[in-house]
Protein backbone atom coordinates (compact mmCIF):
# COMPACT_ATOMS: atom_id res chain seq x y z
CA UNK A 1 0.00 0.00 0.00
CA UNK A 2 2.87 2.37 0.77
CA UNK A 3 3.93 2.00 -2.90
CA UNK A 4 0.54 3.23 -4.06
CA UNK A 5 0.56 6.26 -1.76
CA UNK A 6 4.18 7.04 -2.66
CA UNK A 7 3.12 7.19 -6.31
CA UNK A 8 0.01 9.30 -5.66
CA UNK A 9 1.47 11.79 -3.17
CA UNK A 10 4.73 12.19 -5.13
CA UNK A 11 2.74 12.64 -8.33
CA UNK A 12 0.49 15.26 -6.73
CA UNK A 13 3.45 17.31 -5.49
CA UNK A 14 4.78 17.28 -9.07
CA UNK A 15 1.37 18.42 -10.35
CA UNK A 16 1.58 21.32 -7.90
CA UNK A 17 4.94 22.22 -9.45
CA UNK A 18 3.51 21.88 -12.96
CA UNK A 19 0.64 24.25 -12.06
CA UNK A 20 3.18 26.80 -10.81
CA UNK A 21 5.03 26.44 -14.17
CA UNK A 22 1.98 26.69 -16.42
CA UNK A 23 -0.68 28.70 -14.59
CA UNK A 24 1.42 31.13 -12.54
CA UNK A 25 4.22 31.18 -15.19
CA UNK A 26 7.02 30.85 -12.65
CA UNK A 27 10.54 29.87 -13.68
CA UNK A 28 11.84 26.47 -12.49
CA UNK A 29 14.09 28.23 -9.96
CA UNK A 30 11.13 30.15 -8.47
CA UNK A 31 8.98 27.02 -8.40
CA UNK A 32 11.60 24.85 -6.68
CA UNK A 33 12.41 27.60 -4.16
CA UNK A 34 8.72 28.01 -3.34
CA UNK A 35 8.29 24.24 -2.90
CA UNK A 36 11.28 24.07 -0.55
CA UNK A 37 9.84 26.88 1.55
CA UNK A 38 6.44 25.13 1.60
CA UNK A 39 8.18 21.97 2.85
CA UNK A 40 9.98 23.97 5.54
CA UNK A 41 6.70 25.60 6.65
CA UNK A 42 4.90 22.25 6.80
CA UNK A 43 7.60 20.85 9.04
CA UNK A 44 7.43 24.02 11.15
CA UNK A 45 3.83 23.13 11.89
CA UNK A 46 4.73 19.48 12.42
CA UNK A 47 2.82 18.25 9.36
CA UNK A 48 5.63 16.81 7.21
CA UNK A 49 6.56 13.89 9.47
CA UNK A 50 3.04 12.39 9.33
CA UNK A 51 3.16 12.78 5.53
CA UNK A 52 6.41 10.77 5.37
CA UNK A 53 4.86 8.13 7.59
CA UNK A 54 1.87 8.00 5.24
CA UNK A 55 3.52 8.24 1.83
CA UNK A 56 7.16 7.18 2.35
CA UNK A 57 9.26 8.14 -0.66
CA UNK A 58 6.30 10.07 -2.06
CA UNK A 59 7.19 12.66 0.59
CA UNK A 60 10.98 12.16 0.86
CA UNK A 61 11.86 12.23 -2.86
CA UNK A 62 10.22 15.54 -3.97
CA UNK A 63 12.27 18.68 -3.26
CA UNK A 64 9.81 19.73 -0.51
CA UNK A 65 11.56 17.19 1.74
CA UNK A 66 14.70 19.35 1.45
CA UNK A 67 12.90 22.14 3.34
CA UNK A 68 11.57 19.60 5.79
CA UNK A 69 14.97 18.15 6.62
CA UNK A 70 16.55 21.61 6.96
CA UNK A 71 14.02 22.60 9.62
CA UNK A 72 14.17 19.13 11.15
CA UNK A 73 17.94 19.23 11.64
CA UNK A 74 17.77 22.75 13.06
CA UNK A 75 15.02 21.80 15.51
CA UNK A 76 16.73 18.60 16.65
CA UNK A 77 19.92 20.50 17.43
CA UNK A 78 17.98 23.39 18.99
CA UNK A 79 16.40 21.00 21.48
CA UNK A 80 19.87 19.90 22.59
CA UNK A 81 21.80 23.18 22.55
CA UNK A 82 19.19 25.95 22.52
CA UNK A 83 19.14 28.86 20.07
CA UNK A 84 22.72 28.24 18.83
CA UNK A 85 21.58 24.82 17.62
CA UNK A 86 19.33 26.44 15.03
CA UNK A 87 22.43 27.50 13.10
CA UNK A 88 24.65 24.50 13.76
CA UNK A 89 21.93 21.95 13.04
CA UNK A 90 20.50 23.21 9.74
CA UNK A 91 22.59 20.92 7.49
CA UNK A 92 22.57 18.00 9.93
CA UNK A 93 19.92 15.92 8.12
CA UNK A 94 20.20 17.42 4.63
CA UNK A 95 23.89 16.80 4.12
CA UNK A 96 23.36 13.58 2.12
CA UNK A 97 21.44 15.29 -0.69
CA UNK A 98 23.72 18.28 -1.11
CA UNK A 99 27.00 16.42 -0.70
CA UNK A 100 25.89 13.65 -3.07
CA UNK A 101 24.82 16.22 -5.68
CA UNK A 102 28.17 18.03 -5.44
CA UNK A 103 30.31 14.87 -5.36
CA UNK A 104 28.57 13.23 -8.30
CA UNK A 105 28.46 16.54 -10.13
CA UNK A 106 32.26 16.66 -10.08
CA UNK A 107 32.55 12.95 -10.95
CA UNK A 108 30.06 13.47 -13.79
CA UNK A 109 32.10 16.39 -15.10
CA UNK A 110 35.19 14.16 -15.07
CA UNK A 111 33.56 11.19 -16.82
CA UNK A 112 31.19 12.80 -19.32
CA UNK A 113 31.88 15.29 -22.10
CA UNK A 114 29.40 18.07 -22.88
CA UNK A 115 27.24 17.38 -25.92
CA UNK A 116 26.47 19.53 -28.95
CA UNK B 1 -0.02 47.44 -10.89
CA UNK B 2 0.50 45.77 -14.24
CA UNK B 3 -2.61 47.53 -15.57
CA UNK B 4 -1.26 50.94 -14.59
CA UNK B 5 1.95 50.20 -16.42
CA UNK B 6 0.00 49.18 -19.51
CA UNK B 7 -1.93 52.46 -19.63
CA UNK B 8 1.24 54.51 -19.82
CA UNK B 9 2.40 52.69 -22.95
CA UNK B 10 1.76 54.27 -26.36
CA UNK B 11 -1.28 52.84 -28.24
CA UNK B 12 0.90 50.93 -30.70
CA UNK B 13 2.56 49.09 -27.87
CA UNK B 14 -0.81 48.30 -26.30
CA UNK B 15 -2.05 46.92 -29.61
CA UNK B 16 1.08 44.85 -29.92
CA UNK B 17 0.64 43.43 -26.43
CA UNK B 18 -2.97 42.49 -27.18
CA UNK B 19 -1.83 40.76 -30.35
CA UNK B 20 0.93 39.00 -28.46
CA UNK B 21 -1.49 37.76 -25.83
CA UNK B 22 -3.79 36.45 -28.57
CA UNK B 23 -1.01 34.74 -30.50
CA UNK B 24 0.65 33.16 -27.47
CA UNK B 25 0.31 29.40 -27.66
CA UNK B 26 -2.00 28.15 -24.94
CA UNK B 27 -0.23 25.72 -22.68
CA UNK B 28 -1.99 22.35 -22.41
CA UNK B 29 -2.20 22.60 -18.61
CA UNK B 30 -4.27 19.46 -17.98
CA UNK B 31 -2.16 17.28 -20.28
CA UNK B 32 1.04 18.62 -18.70
CA UNK B 33 -0.33 17.94 -15.22
CA UNK B 34 -1.18 14.34 -16.11
CA UNK B 35 2.32 13.79 -17.52
CA UNK B 36 3.89 15.40 -14.45
CA UNK B 37 1.74 13.23 -12.17
CA UNK B 38 2.67 9.99 -13.94
CA UNK B 39 6.41 10.60 -14.29
CA UNK B 40 6.75 12.27 -10.87
CA UNK B 41 4.78 9.47 -9.25
CA UNK B 42 6.91 6.90 -11.05
CA UNK B 43 10.14 8.46 -9.77
CA UNK B 44 8.74 8.42 -6.20
CA UNK B 45 7.69 4.80 -6.71
CA UNK B 46 11.29 3.90 -7.64
CA UNK B 47 12.36 5.89 -4.56
CA UNK B 48 10.00 3.81 -2.44
CA UNK B 49 11.47 0.59 -3.88
CA UNK B 50 14.98 1.80 -2.96
CA UNK B 51 13.77 2.85 0.52
CA UNK B 52 12.20 -0.56 1.13
CA UNK B 53 15.41 -2.20 -0.05
CA UNK B 54 17.46 -0.20 2.49
CA UNK B 55 14.99 -0.88 5.31
CA UNK B 56 15.02 -4.65 4.76
CA UNK B 57 18.66 -5.28 3.91
CA UNK B 58 20.60 -2.56 5.74
CA UNK B 59 18.49 -2.06 8.87
CA UNK B 60 17.57 1.55 8.21
CA UNK B 61 14.37 2.82 9.79
CA UNK B 62 11.55 4.58 8.00
CA UNK B 63 12.99 7.94 9.14
CA UNK B 64 16.65 7.33 8.29
CA UNK B 65 16.14 5.53 4.96
CA UNK B 66 15.39 8.85 3.21
CA UNK B 67 19.06 9.88 3.05
CA UNK B 68 20.53 6.79 1.32
CA UNK B 69 17.51 6.78 -1.03
CA UNK B 70 18.22 10.34 -2.10
CA UNK B 71 21.93 9.57 -2.56
CA UNK B 72 21.13 6.50 -4.69
CA UNK B 73 18.72 8.47 -6.86
CA UNK B 74 21.40 11.12 -7.37
CA UNK B 75 23.93 8.49 -8.58
CA UNK B 76 21.36 7.16 -11.05
CA UNK B 77 20.65 10.73 -12.18
CA UNK B 78 24.35 11.28 -12.85
CA UNK B 79 24.35 8.51 -15.45
CA UNK B 80 20.99 9.53 -16.92
CA UNK B 81 22.20 13.13 -17.22
CA UNK B 82 25.59 12.13 -18.61
CA UNK B 83 24.06 10.01 -21.35
CA UNK B 84 21.54 12.76 -22.15
CA UNK B 85 18.50 10.68 -21.20
CA UNK B 86 17.29 12.96 -18.42
CA UNK B 87 16.94 15.96 -20.74
CA UNK B 88 14.63 14.03 -23.06
CA UNK B 89 12.60 12.87 -20.12
CA UNK B 90 12.45 16.43 -18.80
CA UNK B 91 11.09 17.81 -22.06
CA UNK B 92 8.29 15.28 -21.88
CA UNK B 93 7.46 15.42 -18.19
CA UNK B 94 8.08 19.05 -17.15
CA UNK B 95 7.67 19.35 -13.40
CA UNK B 96 7.45 15.56 -13.09
CA UNK B 97 11.22 15.40 -13.48
CA UNK B 98 12.03 18.85 -12.02
CA UNK B 99 10.34 18.55 -8.63
CA UNK B 100 11.78 15.23 -7.35
CA UNK B 101 15.30 15.38 -5.93
CA UNK B 102 16.53 13.93 -9.24
CA UNK B 103 15.67 17.27 -10.87
CA UNK B 104 17.81 19.10 -8.32
CA UNK B 105 20.64 16.64 -9.00
CA UNK B 106 20.18 17.01 -12.75
CA UNK B 107 20.45 20.81 -12.45
CA UNK B 108 23.74 20.48 -10.54
CA UNK B 109 25.27 17.71 -12.66
CA UNK B 110 24.27 19.10 -16.07
CA UNK B 111 25.74 22.52 -15.30
CA UNK B 112 28.90 20.82 -14.01
CA UNK B 113 29.27 18.85 -17.28
CA UNK B 114 28.31 21.82 -19.45
CA UNK B 115 30.94 24.16 -18.02
CA UNK B 116 33.73 21.63 -17.90
CA UNK B 117 35.43 23.16 -20.95
CA UNK B 118 36.02 26.36 -18.94
CA UNK B 119 38.19 24.44 -16.50
CA UNK B 120 37.50 22.64 -13.26
CA UNK B 121 37.81 25.59 -10.88
CA UNK B 122 36.32 28.48 -12.88
CA UNK B 123 34.00 26.36 -15.02
CA UNK B 124 32.73 23.44 -12.96
CA UNK B 125 33.28 25.00 -9.54
CA UNK B 126 31.63 28.36 -10.13
CA UNK B 127 28.74 27.23 -12.32
CA UNK B 128 27.74 23.97 -10.69
CA UNK B 129 25.35 25.50 -8.17
CA UNK B 130 24.07 28.24 -10.47
CA UNK B 131 20.61 26.70 -10.80
CA UNK B 132 20.52 24.89 -7.47
CA UNK B 133 21.88 27.91 -5.59
CA UNK B 134 18.58 29.76 -5.00
CA UNK B 135 17.01 26.56 -3.69
CA UNK B 136 19.79 26.07 -1.14
CA UNK B 137 20.03 29.76 -0.20
CA UNK B 138 16.34 30.42 0.42
CA UNK B 139 15.72 26.93 1.77
CA UNK B 140 18.36 27.53 4.43
CA UNK B 141 17.22 31.09 5.12
CA UNK B 142 13.53 30.19 5.44
CA UNK B 143 14.37 27.17 7.59
CA UNK B 144 16.49 29.34 9.86
CA UNK B 145 13.61 31.78 10.42
CA UNK B 146 11.06 29.00 10.95
CA UNK B 147 13.27 27.01 13.34
CA UNK B 148 14.18 30.20 15.23
CA UNK B 149 10.54 31.22 15.66
CA UNK B 150 9.56 27.72 16.69
CA UNK B 151 12.36 27.51 19.26
CA UNK B 152 11.52 30.90 20.74
CA UNK B 153 7.85 30.03 20.77
CA UNK B 154 8.30 26.72 22.58
CA UNK B 155 10.62 28.42 25.10
CA UNK B 156 8.08 31.13 25.85
CA UNK B 157 5.34 28.58 26.37
CA UNK B 158 7.65 26.30 28.36
CA UNK B 159 8.43 28.96 30.99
Amino acid sequence: MIFFWAFVVGGLICVLGQIMFDVFKLTPAHTLTTLVIIGALLDGFGLYEPLIHFAGAGATVPITSFGNSLVHGAMAEAEKHGIIGVITGIFEVTSAGISAAIIFGVIGAIIFKPKG
Amino acid sequence: MADQKKKQLPPEAQQYQALQAKRETKRPVIKNCIKAFLIGGFICLIGQLITTFYIYFFNFTEQTAGNPTVATLIIVTMFLTGFGIYDHLGQFAGAGTAVPVTGFANAVISSAIEHRTEGFILGVGTNMLKLAGPVIVYGVFASFIIALLKTLFTKLIGT
